[in-house]
């Protein structure tokens, strides 16, 4: 029981910054065709930003400025950088984001040191908030929890109440036609991937401080966003939604089962010291997304929820 | 932090020249992750090996011959480790130091080997200070290979000693890193447990992948829920610190009995919470009585390198004894120096070390400490710091453990 | 209206020009092979020419994908891996055998192996993944090549966990006198099979399947019209890239002798990808030229300078952006605005260009290298030609944006002054 009431809270928060995360990337596919290689590091940025603006000022402050800054950047890549392959075709757009991972890694590299910096809990949110079954829960969890909630209702709102979401859902879905009706395509393309930049950057925030702000946390972050966003399916934000609460369950409660096949199939005469039989619910954690996304791609190419085709 | 991306710069561009290259005469390479989650780990012995090589070549180098010591980031990778092995070589490199990993360890034993087999005259020779996994000493024993660091079962023994005579302990928790020496921790505690004290429950026996947690959450709230006494556990580098900040978030403060506790930053992660919860068994620690010249010695490096504490003895040990077999042997060549390095035995600042010549592994005294604030070092510039638990000192003789080594000499 | 008749083999290359576009390469190519160790090259040397070798025959493959068949893969990496476990393991087997096949099989044979495994991973990864073409076979492709890389770590018998498996190249008997233990013997292994994979995939582009996998790329629904199956043709294709990729991993079985689950994950795919693509995916030459840039910058320039990953990042976004042809479009660029009739004005055209790039290289690798030195906090000044440039000083910055700004203008003016041309 109390495995799996932890295994639920911790799996949701995880799949809420999964979601904060892919929902830009999901916003920045959808509506311009490109799967954007680089949105973790930009998740990563997110981190870095907040743990120098934290340094020299505070937590508040960063989780403010930071995905602002992160934004900028996205922004300024789209002007002089994608908009400019984009006559190229899509694959030489995707081989510019995932060089642009490569350029952001290595400039981080040189920015903060090759090893993990110390990003910190703020020290107002470093506290036991209640005790379950004997095991402290950080509050800082509930934080993430908030404001992931708190950036799903606002981005809800955006979307659907305002005359900026409804010019960028028809985008989403009729670019041309959004075009022919006078406004300017360019500047919501460029509006929609900062803002999915910032969304990264704000995860980042929250995440980086919750894991581990490194080096190699785009790299690690990165495929896993992917596989929410196809396995969503495309243009659809509740997919992406429903795919991060899956992926993030999944995976959290995974490690907590200590199932091995030979105790699953044991009927069949499996031993748990055969190889295959020795083989934990509990190692298969990391392949699980993977798996989803090449079962989803070859079964339902839509995606769970989507309309269009990747 | 500046200091870790200076070492690690300065070691990826491979510049590190202790002394001017005019002078160096012996080439000695340091393979070892410096970026990446075991990046810290590497650093710190690399900036030991550094200190310790500076003050050898200061005091008239290796048998007379200045010594280049030079890094080489292998990413914590088997394979990578073998590129930049061969770099290394191809550059004349004849002794090569690593430890942090028995996988690539392992790679790096069967290499050698195989070097040495294809390209007589130009001999290498392996010094390995950490990779601790029994068998590289026992039954893939190799004369190329000499171990300076005592191995998992020597450690593993120190440990379950140390349990039944504290008595408050039934129920343990073993969890690991999923590797060869994750393994070799796991199954040392099984076996030693059960033959020591079958009363001795073990509730659980975890292996998780190495250096790729983020979040050992699911793992305490599973030690937690097993009703565990105290917790067993090898890892080191980033899983060490995770793991013990993970516990420190979730409440959890029954006693961790490490290898590594002593990583950089996992007592700093666990706070005041460390104090008689995180043990480590090593083979010195600074606040051990020792001479001035070792509290000179402890200073100057945290001087030199504030980032990192005196932790990594074992290099100093290291090159202390390569010194010597070098002078005992009158040359600096490799065959020459392994044959002096069997059997000698010299005077180190906490106990006599003695390379044993039938599976070329140290012996030498081990110490189980765990955090005080009591204490003349801190770590982690903090003022906590490691203090020798009531009867914690183990002698060389009693943690020797026989070997099955037949050793194959050239 | 006269009824023209056209002969089509009057259309086709003349014999001597079919014999200087697909002969005389290979000959120069063995040749250049041949020759390199009639020069005395150092161990480092060697190390690297035999890592060039299995890069060359590796991004060729890529290329049959992603240049030829417009398939982009995130996952090739996972052929060569597969490939190379499978040659360790029977490295393995020589050594422990006693006579018999295994026994008396020279560790030569082992691209033929990989090559069987590599088509073997293809054929079974390949059915579902080459439905669809785009962007879902790239994700499928990452899927895979990452399900792959953490599934590896489960099968410790056959991939050895994070030690992965290494064996003993020096087993089994000698083939053409060679042992294989010194690198110069594995140089002529190396040398050997690159040449054969260069031709024989040479030769895949000119076989019926290899033209049409042009055609699907291009247009499948015409591929379809004429009665093939484009999907048919992609696995197909795919197959045969899988095959020479698993090659490659049985070079390189033999040359590093380990291979370790990393070795199938997105890390080198990606690797790759940036080789084949630098080199330039249009050209049959260009993967070539690709990984031996991209081999060497890998080897050597990583004792220069700290950041050469970041030049390479920047090196494949300006590919990207500006030259999709990569280096073997300017090689050949070069070549043509040679021999072409208004030489001059190429010329020209060129001069402006070359300067304004050099330029921007100047300033941004002043950038980088100062940048570097100043947050290492090394104290380290950046010392090119014995001048100092400090970040401090105002001489870096003039030096390091001047040239940038400069470089800028002569570009635009090169653009607007032969726009017509």
């Amino acid at each position: 029981m109390e495995t799996i009431v932890f295994s639920l809270l911790n799996g949701t928060i995880y799949g809420l910054l999964l979601f904060m995360l892919s929902s830009g990337l999901t916003l920045i596919f959808s509506m311009m065709g490109v799967l954007n290689f680089a949105h973790a590091s930009f998740y990563m940025l997110g981190a870095y930003c907040a743990y120098t603006i934290m340094g020299v000022t505070n937590f508040w402050l960063a989780l403010l400025l930071a995905p602002i800054l992160v934004g900028a950047v996205g922004m300024g890549v789209e002007r002089w950088g994608l908009r400019k392959v984009h006559a190229n075709g899509h694959v030489a757009e995707l081989l510019f984001t995932f060089g642009l991972a490569y350029l952001i890694d290595e400039v981080v590299k040189i920015i903060w040191g090759r090893t993990s910096v110390n990003y910190k809990v703020p020290e107002s949110l470093d506290f036991t908030l209640f005790t379950l079954y004997g095991s402290n829960y950080p509050a800082y969890r509930i934080f993430i929890l908030f404001v992931s909630i708190f950036m799903l209702v606002s981005l809800w709102y955006l979307l659907k109440k305002t005359r900026v979401g409804l010019i960028i859902q028809a985008a989403l879905t009729h670019p041309h036609m959004v075009g022919h009706l006078g406004h300017n395509v360019p500047l919501v393309f460029m509006g929609v991937f900062g803002a999915g930049c910032a969304l990264a950057g704000l995860a980042g925030v929250i995440g980086g401080n919750y894991f581990i702000t490194d080096p190699a946390m785009a790299v690690q972050m990165g495929p896993i966003v992917f596989v929410v966003v196809v396995v969503g399916g495309l243009g659809s934000l509740e997919g992406a939604f429903v795919a991060a609460m899956l992926i993030g369950i999944l995976q959290t409660s995974a490690v907590s089962i200590n199932a091995s096949f030979a105790d699953i199939f044991g009927f069949l005469g499996m031993t748990a010291t055969s190889e295959v039989g020795g083989i934990t619910i509990a190692s298969l954690a990391p392949m699980l997304p993977f798996l989803m996304l090449v079962l989803i791609l070859i079964v339902k190419p839509t995606g769970l929820m989507g309309d269009r085709e990747v | 932090m500046t200091n870790i991306k200076r070492a690690v710069l300065a070691a990826t561009v491979s510049v590190v020249a202790l002394a001017s290259a005019a002078t160096a005469d012996v080439k000695i390479a340091f393979i070892d992750p410096l970026s990446g989650p075991f990046g810290p780990s590497g650093d710190a012995a690399f900036t030991s090996y550094k200190l310790a090589f500076e003050k050898l070549n200061a005091a008239g180098g290796l048998n007379g011959e200045q010594v280049e010591l030079t890094g080489y980031d292998n990413k914590i990778s088997p394979k990578e480790s073998l590129v930049q092995l061969q770099k290394a070589i191809d550059s004349g490199v004849r002794y090569v130091f690593q430890g942090n990993g028995s996988s690539v360890s392992a790679a790096i034993i069967d290499a050698v080997s195989k070097h040495n087999a294809r390209n007589p005259g130009e001999e290498v020779l392996f010094l390995n200070y950490a990779a601790v996994t029994p068998a590289f000493t026992n039954e893939a024993c190799s004369f190329w290979h000499f171990r300076f660091d005592a191995h998992a079962d020597m450690k593993m023994n120190a440990i379950t000693d140390y349990i039944l005579a504290r008595g408050d302990i039934n129920k343990v928790y073993l969890i690991g890193q999923d590797y060869v020496f994750g393994e070799a921790v796991a199954a040392a505690a099984v076996k030693q447990l059960g033959e020591k004290n079958s009363a001795i429950e073990i509730v659980g026996n975890e292996l998780h992948p190495l250096g790729k947690v983020k979040d050992f959450t699911p793992y305490i709230q599973k030690i937690q829920s097993s009703g565990a006494q105290a917790v067993i556990t090898g890892n080191w580098g980033q899983d060490m610190v995770l793991l013990v900040k993970a516990a420190a978030d979730s409440g959890l403060t029954i006693p961790f009995l490490t290898f590594y506790g002593g990583s950089v930053g996992a007592v700093a992660a666990l706070g005041e919470g460390a104090m008689g919860t995180l043990y480590q068994v090593n083979e010195g620690i600074t606040n051990l009585e020792a001479s001035p010249e070792q509290y000179a010695l402890i200073e100057e490096y945290k001087d030199r390198f504030p980032d990192y504490d005196y932790y990594y003895h074992r290099a100093f040990l290291a090159v202390d004894m390569l010194k010597a077999a070098a002078e005992k042997a009158g040359s600096t060549d490799p065959i020459a120096v392994a044959n002096a390095l069997e059997g000698l035995s010299i005077n180190g600042a906490y106990g006599p070390i003695t390379m044993r010549a039938e599976d070329h592994q140290a012996q030498q005294n081990l110490y189980i400490s765990t955090v005080s604030d009591d204490v003349k070092y801190g770590v982690d510039n903090i003022k906590l710091g490691w203090k020798l638990v009531d009867g914690g000192s183990v002698s060389a003789a009693s943690a020797e453990e026989p070997t099955t080594c037949k050793m194959e000499r050239p | 209206m006269t009824e023209v008749s056209i002969n089509p083999a009057a259309l086709g290359p003349t014999a001597s020009a079919k014999f200087r576009e697909r002969v005389l390469p290979f000959i120069l190519f063995g040749m250049v092979l041949v020759a390199i160790p009639f020069f005395g090259p150092s161990r480092t040397t060697m190390t690297l020419l035999n890592h060039i070798g299995i890069n060359i025959v590796f991004a060729l493959s890529y290329n049959m994908l992603l240049g030829r068949a417009g398939l982009l893969s995130f996952g090739h990496a996972v052929y060569l891996g597969l490939g190379g476990y499978f040659c360790v393991h029977i490295l393995n087997w020589i050594d422990a055998a006693d006579g018999g096949f295994w026994g008396n099989l020279p560790v030569f044979s082992m691209p033929i192996f990989g090559f069987a495994m590599g088509a073997a991973a293809g054929a079974v990864i390949g059915w579902p993944s080459c439905k669809r073409a785009g962007t879902a076979f790239a994700m499928i492709s990452l899927g895979v090549a990452e399900l792959m890389s953490a599934g590896a770590f489960m099968f410790d018998s056959l991939f050895g966990g994070e030690m992965g498996i290494s064996g003993d190249r020096m087993a089994g008997p000698d083939f053409l006198g060679l042992s294989l233990g010194p690198l110069a013997d594995v140089y002529w292994f190396i040398a050997f099979w690159t040449f054969f994979g260069v031709v024989a995939m040479f030769a895949f582009t000119r076989t019926p399947l290899g033209k049409l996998s042009e055609a699907t790329r291009d247009n499948p629904e015409r591929v379809q019209f004429i009665g093939y199956n484009p999907t048919r043709v992609r696995y197909l294709v795919f197959i045969f890239a899988g095959a020479f990729a698993g090659m490659a991993g049985g070079m390189s079985s033999v040359q590093d002798e380990i291979f370790t689950p990393e070795n199938l994950s997105l890390i080198p795919s990606g690797a790759i990808l940036i080789a084949a693509y630098v080199g330039g995916i249009r050209y049959f030459s260009g993967p070539i030229m690709g990984a031996i840039v991209m081999t060497y910058m890998g080897s050597n320039l990583s004792d220069y300078t700290a950041g050469w990953l970041l030049y390479l990042g920047l090196m494949f976004i300006c590919v990207v952006m500006f030259v999709p042809d990569g280096i073997a479009g300017l090689v050949f660029g070069f070549w043509r605005g040679v021999r072409s009739p208004n030489r001059s004005e190429v010329f020209g055209k060129w001069a402006w260009q070359v300067s304004g790039v050099v330029l921007m290289i100047v300033s941004i690798i002043i950038i980088v290298e100062v940048a570097f030195r100043w947050s290492d906090g090394y104290g380290e000044v950046f010392e090119p030609f014995g001048l100092a440039l400090s970040h401090t000083s105002i001489l870096t910055w003039i030096l390091a944006f001047v040239p940038l700004a400069a470089g800028v203008v002569l570009m635009r003016h090169a653009a607007a002054k032969y726009e017509e041309a």
